[in-house]
């Protein structure tokens, strides 16, 4: 059998919110806390507790619906999600079920020609569980677990896509966009790593004859994925996997399946038979939660510029495509970009001097854009000084090197490696004359017509000014001086 | 007269005028409870030394102005056992809790303190609140102070029969299907559970969430309105609680004759006991005597009352009480691994009537079965509002019989859990609705207490109380109980 298949992807994300405190008590919500320190009795699920809603979380929740073109619903309400952890105090997730806080939006991926609308099912607001440390190495040979609650009650938004990608890399293009959107808003860290943004991919195949519901088809939840790299290897092996049991004429069975980062490959955590039943039921300590048109209207009015009409907007400043794209991945670069076209406003020369040399320093040195070594004000300085011809830009770039090491101004850098262009023509064409006489075959050989030769004198004219001397000058006073010998 | 038939007002007033000291009146209470909880059993846990030494504070360290500031100054209360406490321990009456100390005081707690209460001890219950008679405690028996071979109804059990036993003057309990009301209608004492939302729920150990209100037991009309006053109010830790105008702390002058009394034919017909039924009959005599009217009305869904209570309420208290895991608090019994040590927790902590509940909740709230059982269940809940919402157009206030019977013998009803779950026929329909009720004593049959319901519409607590205050100083109420006949 090789029957023609289509592949189903739905991507479910879970996003930290960065509220002051958690989603049900007044507890700090701060990552990397000793254990157990950023606990009161609500989050501990002490007897007689009962939770109060952080309005600061659903704001942030409100501003990412928003950002997604989802609705908000005016009425909207939680639930317990009911089970047994020792990472859940309560045995049940205060989460919303039947009715969300948002539905119905859509990320767009792709650009130009190729975009395209992925849609967004719902959003809702529910808290998050502890953390299990494992003492030993693995879960499988632990000797005891240890129950840090510092997370547990931290407001987590969770984003569901529709099944509406079809390849691993439309999921990571997903991803990659929906993170962006998410970063302009501010209301969340991010950080794959740290376990702020987590997903889950569902995979299917679909038969190119079958015309059922998508929901019925065999579906495999690959779980807690840490990084979007590994969502999509996760994929891609998963369609591997399924299409080669599907070759065998094996059944696909539905089930969870957990991510190996060392081999690449899924492995089976948990089929149906042995899901949960979850028992939702409608939580009575809370009250519906109501939004009014007023408080809506105030989100609204909150909401930042996002990267659709930022893209937008360099394009029409004339930045190429392939840069946009980059410039606006990352809301701290783009503030950067934004600082240093506002004191030089050469955006060709900003954006190439920030998407290449200064970005491969950053890169380099692991550092980001939140906290640029270079400020935009110097960066911008010393494009000033290539510009007025003070510097060459090979000199620039060692002068950018130089400043990114000491955190000196360009100006400072400048005089501490006497770095000055040599404009003088005289001081320059005695320096020319010198090299010209002392390579009398190279003379010949471009006179000769070998171009490259002259590329070789340029090289030593520079050497002997230090690469202080202008290139262009140098080129056009070799020229002069040759001229004068032939 | 003693310092333990002293209600709390007028407790209060004689230790703000000097007459007693608070330490005398705690000493009085904890004498009493030393003399007779013995017999009664109305007690879980007892803090003597700390009661004393708060008592001696307030002696020592407070000027009159500021013990008139104090509502209940020196008043001994005691505190149902579901309520948490960080002086003393609270168990719910369950083996899971046993030793279990709070961090935090539940808010009423914290409200009566400040108002000057002194916390004597904290009083037994049927586990979890999850009876109707107090015999579902995982610790002892709590007996009925009027007849000491009975029951003092559930689950606020150990409140009414410390009350109506003069060892305190008043005490906190729970209600989520009639545990308040039915105690005070067996121990022939005045209980009242408000309005949804009107006290906060912030350290009630939840059985039912959306049904559970906490409210007093008192031995006049005028305590329970000066206590719900002090109690009752938006709390920011409970975001169930409503912020209402308070409660009247003083029971207004009402003209009983302005007054529609709706007679609900469904609370009056078959299977209620004559003797109960001759006492109400009386009673209603003398409303109508001193100017009420009467009215028949009708409740109809009110024969749903009781299926319905008993699908939402243990569907509620299946998922509240999953947090008893042995995980951070309470009792763990050690396992070869996590389920197993779940398993051997919950089924050595929780009681046969816990376990039971559990169970009927879980089955409820199952994938396949939701719709067909909690769902409609809130459905009816929905009718059985509509049902009052329509009769407080006709009437000003609903009265009925508080429990069809007398008080049960111990043991009686243990084998037969459906008749267990009767005695709340008539207390169960307003924790469904959330509108207030309040069982007052009306007298003996048989020498045993008999209590009238009143119902209001939602935050009619003060039209309730003074209907009820005009009741009281119209009926020659018995003294005290003999507590098995060894008293006095
Ligand atoms: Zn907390």
């Amino acid at each position: 059998m090789s029957a023609a298949y289509e592949v189903v992807i739905g991507l479910e994300v879970h996003v930290e919110l960065k509220t002051a405190t958690k989603l049900f008590c007044g507890c700090a919500n701060a990552f990397g806390q000793e254990p157990n320190t950023e606990t009161c009795p609500v989050c501990l699920g002490m007897p007689g507790v009962l939770p109060v809603l952080n309005g600061e979380a659903v704001s942030l929740a409100a501003r990412a619906a928003l950002a997604l073109h989802c609705e908000i619903h005016s009425y909207s309400k939680f639930d317990r999600k009911q089970y047994f952890y020792p990472d859940l105090p309560k045995a049940y997730q205060i989460s919303q079920y039947d009715q969300p806080l948002a539905e119905n939006g859509y990320v767009e991926i792709g650009f130009g020609e190729g975009k395209r609308k992925i849609g967004i099912e719902r959003i809702h607001l529910e808290e998050d569980a502890g953390k299990l440390n494992h003492i030993g190495n693995r879960l499988g040979d632990a000797t005891g677990s240890l129950v840090d609650l510092n997370r547990a009650g931290v407001p987590l938004i969770e984003i569901v896509s529709r099944p509406q990608m079809h390849s691993p890399e439309e999921a990571r293009q997903y991803l990659t966009e929906l993170k962006t959107i998410l970063s302009y808003l501010d209301i969340s860290d991010l950080r794959m790593e740290e376990g702020s943004m987590r997903c889950d991919a569902n995979i299917s195949l679909k038969p190119s004859d079958y015309t059922g519901s998508l929901f019925d088809l065999p579906r495999v939840e690959i779980k807690n994925v840490n990084s979007f790299r590994n969502v999509q290897r996760g994929i891609e092996y998963e369609i591997g996997r399924q299409k080669e049991r599907l070759a065998q004429g094996l059944a696909i069975v539905r089930e969870t399946r957990g991510f190996d980062d060392a081999s690449g490959t899924t492995y089976s955590q948990r089929s149906k038979e042995e899901a949960n039943d979850y028992r939702y039921f409608p939580e009575p300590d809370l009250p519906p939660l109501v939004l009014s048109e007023e408080w809506l209207a105030k989100q609204q009015h909150m909401m930042p510029e996002l990267p659709d009409s930022l893209r937008a907007g360099l394009l029409q400043r004339g930045v190429a495509e392939r840069d946009v794209q980059v410039l606006v991945q990352d809301p701290d670069l783009y503030r950067y970009w934004q600082q240093a076209v506002a004191e030089f406003s050469d955006v060709r020369q900003v954006t190439n001097w920030i998407l290449s040399d200064y970005s491969r320093l950053m890169n380099a040195h692991s550092l980001s854009f939140a906290a640029p070594t270079v400020t935009a004000k110097a960066l911008a300085s010393l494009l000033r000084l290539i510009e007025s011809g003070t510097l060459s830009g090979k000199m620039a770039k060692e002068v950018l090197e130089a400043m990114f090491e000491s955190g000196e101004t360009p100006q400072a850098v400048v005089k501490r490696l006497g770095l000055i262009q040599i404009t003088d023509q005289d001081a320059i064409r005695d320096i020319v004359s010198s090299v010209v006489m002392a390579n009398p075959a190279v003379v010949k050989d471009f006179l000769g017509g070998k171009d490259k030769a002259l590329a070789f004198l340029v090289g030593q004219v520079m050497k002997q000014t230090k690469g202080q001397a202008k290139p262009d000058l140098v080129n056009d006073l070799l020229r002069e001086v040759i001229a004068t010998y032939a | 007269m003693a310092i333990i038939d002293w209600d709390a007002y007028d407790t209060a007033q004689k230790v703000q005028s000097g007459e007693v000291s608070a330490l005398e009146c705690v000493d009085a209470a904890l004498e009493r409870i030393a003399s007779w909880d013995s017999v009664i059993g109305a007690f879980l846990h007892v803090d003597a030394e700390g009661a004393r030494e708060k008592a001696r504070i307030m002696d020592s360290t407070m000027t009159r102005e500021a013990k008139a500031a104090l509502p209940l100054a020196g008043v001994p209360v005691a505190i149902k056992d579901n309520m948490v406490t960080t002086d003393m321990p609270t168990t719910a009456a369950s083996q899971i809790l046993k030793g279990f100390r709070s961090p935090y005081n539940a808010t009423v707690v914290e409200r009566l303190v400040r108002a000057g209460a002194i916390l004597v001890g904290k009083t037994n219950l049927d586990e979890f609140a999850m009876g109707s008679s107090t015999e579902h405690s995982a610790y002892k028996v709590t007996r009925n102070p009027w007849d000491t071979e009975r029951v003092p109804g559930g689950s606020s059990g150990g409140s009414a029969a410390a009350v109506a036993a003069r060892m305190v003057p008043f005490a906190l309990g729970s209600d989520t299907g009639g545990s308040i009301r039915l105690p005070a209608s067996y121990c022939g004492v005045l209980g009242i559970k408000p309005t949804y939302g009107r006290v906060s729920r912030y350290g009630l150990i939840a059985y039912a969430s959306s049904l559970d209100q906490i409210g007093p037991l008192t031995r006049s009309v005028r305590d329970a309105a000066k206590i719900l006053h002090i109690i009752a109010g938006k709390d920011p830790r409970d975001a169930t609680s409503i912020d209402a105008s308070s409660v009247s702390s003083e029971v207004g002058p009402v003209q009983i004759q302005n007054v529609r009394i709706g007679l609900p034919e469904e609370y009056f017909g078959d299977g209620m006991d004559s003797r109960v039924r001759d006492k109400i009959d009386n009673v209603l005599e003398q409303l109508r005597s001193m100017g009420a009217r009467l009215v028949p009305i009708s409740l109809p869904h009110t024969r749903y009352a009781i299926a319905t209570y008993y699908l939402i309420a243990p569907a509620e208290a299946s998922s509240n009480l999953s947090r008893y895991d042995g995980v951070r608090y309470g009792q763990r019994v050690v396992g070869q691994d996590l389920v197993s040590m779940y398993e051997s927790t919950r089924a050595k902590g929780f009681g046969h009537e816990v376990k039971h509940r559990i169970l009927l909740g879980t089955h409820a709230l199952s994938a396949g079965y939701y719709d067909a059982y909690y769902l409609k269940a809130q459905k009816v809940r929905t009718l059985i509002r509509q049902d009052f919402e329509n009769a407080f157009k006709q009437v000003d206030l609903i009265v009925t019989p508080t429990v069809p019977d007398l008080p049960f013998k111990l043991g009686e009803r243990e084998q037969d859990p459906l008749q267990m779950y009767l005695t709340d026929i008539f207390t169960v329909t307003t924790n469904l609705a959330g509108i207030p009720g309040l069982s007052q004593p009306i007298g003996l049959a048989d020498g045993l207490p008999v209590g009238l319901q009143w119902m209001g519409p939602p935050l009619a607590e003060d039209l309730i109380l003074s209907a009820a205050g005009r009741l009281e100083s119209a009926l020659t109420l018995p003294q005290w109980p003999m507590l098995g006949g060894l008293d006095r």
